[in-house]
């Protein structure tokens, strides 16, 4: 995550101004952002408590558009990225690396992190695990700890040797 | 499958009987899945969404579960089946009437478990309980999701974790919710600093029917908001925390309440009671007001002959679909408030309540 350029706490606050032609980005924190006048708050809708769907809405529509982003199409499902700032849903999984540009903010804002750090599927889970031996292996090779090397790749020949 | 068999039971949600069911009604956790080699439902034809529906349904089939899962499509249902098990909150508004094409939900008959099929996502996992109870809730659900992952090719990213239509479910598809029953702190307004709070802390919270800051039958759900970049452990333990000290709040302002206002509190009861078992026309707001000052009543010891049980049973059946099976025909709005009266005052009356 970004740190606040005035106090270097976490920011979660990007603000982008065009002054002419200029334009200036910068990284807050929500009290620093309020002492320079920008709230960053957004209003309850009207009747009541805020729900998710208006929540993307309002956050789509207060970005400003980004020109990089403006011509964005995934070639899978033919979607563009300005039909998905229309509609607020995707069209399938390859829009997430096609709009990524566009994408990462709009998670930033909703859920101030964007690396999945919980639950992994279990089909994954298990060449994830290879790999992470693998990489171990490498290392105490690299460091000479010739004895930990020879257990990690004993390991790995019994992981890879499991369904 | 017939619906109607549904009717005399309560359904887990409303089984009153797991922990802190003074102030919480139930706990909901649901989890939001996409299969791989598909696109998401925004975009798919009624032929993939088949071919969607037929795949679940098998993993589904062959999955071990206990108890097992039947499935029902929800497309061939009725309008009058749909909002029934809306009210049972077995399927979600959007998959009744949105969602267009093949679509359906798999659940047990405790009602706990249930699989919901080409709604926004391709599935989305229920679990539900009685009561406060993320951890065996999660629990429960995260061994769902691996008996079914272990048939089927989930849509998920080493960046952006499951994957799904909307960018607020990504990660962990995860949205926990709890159901609160919070009269006291409307009772003595404290709502507004509460909902503030919790946008603060990035919860989200809703009136389970109607709009407002006062939701109907001071019935709220709160859930939330983030499902990326923290581990599903990690967001049931944050949230876990802020609805324990919701509750001690809440508990607070009903002492507060049974101290500075007994009387004024047990005549409130005592004429919701009245009406409940009287009224020959009701609103299904009103009779959602009365039962919440009736449940409160209980809570507070004013009440000491109606179970908890009952009111929610009341609740259930008052509702708009479940009274039009009780009663075995269409109602119009105004035959459904007679047919409502009807069948509160038989039932109270049945039981005798004495004041």
């Amino acid at each position: 995550m970004n740190k606040c350029s005035h106090c270097g706490q976490p920011a979660t606050i990007h603000f982008t101004s065009l002054v002419g032609t200029q334009k200036h980005t910068k990284y807050l924190c929500e009290a620093c952002a309020r002492e320079e006048g920008i709230t960053g708050e957004i209003p309850l809708a009207e009747g009541g408590p805020l729900n998710l769907q208006t929540l993307v809405a309002m956050v789509l529509s207060s970005q400003p558009p980004q020109p990089q982003t403006e011509h964005l199409r995934c070639e899978a499902c033919g979607m563009k990225y300005v039909q998905f700032r229309a509609e607020g849903r995707l069209g399938c999984s390859h829009d997430y690396d096609a709009f990524a540009a566009g994408l990462v903010p709009l998670l930033e804002r909703v859920h101030s992190d964007v690396a999945h750090c919980g639950k992994v599927p279990r089909s994954l889970r298990a060449r994830s695990e290879l790999e992470q031996l693998e990489l171990e292996l490498h290392r105490a090779v690299t460091e000479e700890r010739y004895e930990d090397a020879a257990a990690l790749r004993d390991q790995l020949r019994e992981k890879e040797q499991q369904p | 499958m017939n619906l109607d068999r549904l009717l005399p039971n309560l359904g887990e949600w409303l089984r009153g009987a797991g922990p802190d069911v003074d102030t919480v009604v139930s706990t909901r956790i649901r989890l939001a899945r996409n299969l791989r080699d598909f696109l998401f439902n925004t975009r798919a034809n009624a032929t993939q969404k088949a071919e969607i529906e037929t795949r679940v349904c098998q993993a589904i089939s062959k999955a071990k579960l206990n108890p097992r899962l039947d499935y029902i499509s929800v497309q061939e249902l009725g309008n009058l089946d749909r909002l029934f098990l809306v009210e049972r909150q077995l399927i979600s508004r959007e998959l009744a009437s949105t969602q267009e094409g093949p679509r359906g939900v798999a659940f047990d008959p405790r009602e706990s478990v249930s699989v919901m099929v080409n709604e926004e996502d391709h599935l989305r996992i229920q679990v539900m309980r009685s009561g406060l109870a993320l951890q065996e809730a999660w629990q429960e659900i995260d061994q769902v999701d691996d008996e079914l992952e272990m048939r089927l090719s989930f849509a998920f990213h080493e960046r952006f974790g499951y994957l799904t239509a909307c960018p607020t479910n990504v990660g962990t598809g995860l949205r926990a919710s709890v159901m609160l029953h919070l009269p006291a702190m409307g009772i003595t307004k404290e709502l507004e600093k509460l909902f503030k709070s919790l946008q603060k802390l990035k919860l989200e919270v809703r009136g389970l029917y109607g709009e407002g800051s006062r939701a109907s039958g001071d019935l709220y759900q709160i859930s939330n908001q983030v499902t990326l970049g923290r581990s599903e452990p990690e967001l049931l333990h944050d949230m876990l925390e802020i609805i324990q000290n919701i509750i001690a709040y809440e508990r607070k302002m009903r002492q507060k309440l049974l101290q500075e206002r007994k009387q004024a509190e047990q005549d409130r009861v005592a004429r919701a009671i009245g009406t409940l078992t009287n009224a020959t026309m009701i609103t299904s707001e009103e009779t959602m007001e009365l039962l919440s000052t009736v449940r409160l009543g209980i809570h507070l010891g004013l009440l000491n002959d109606l179970p908890q049980t009952i009111v929610n049973q009341l609740f259930i059946h008052s509702q708009s679909a479940h009274l039009q099976k009780l009663v075995q025909r269409a109602l119009n709005p105004e035959e459904r408030n007679t047919a409502r009266a009807n069948y509160l005052r038989d039932r109270l009356r049945d039981l005798g309540t004495k004041r």
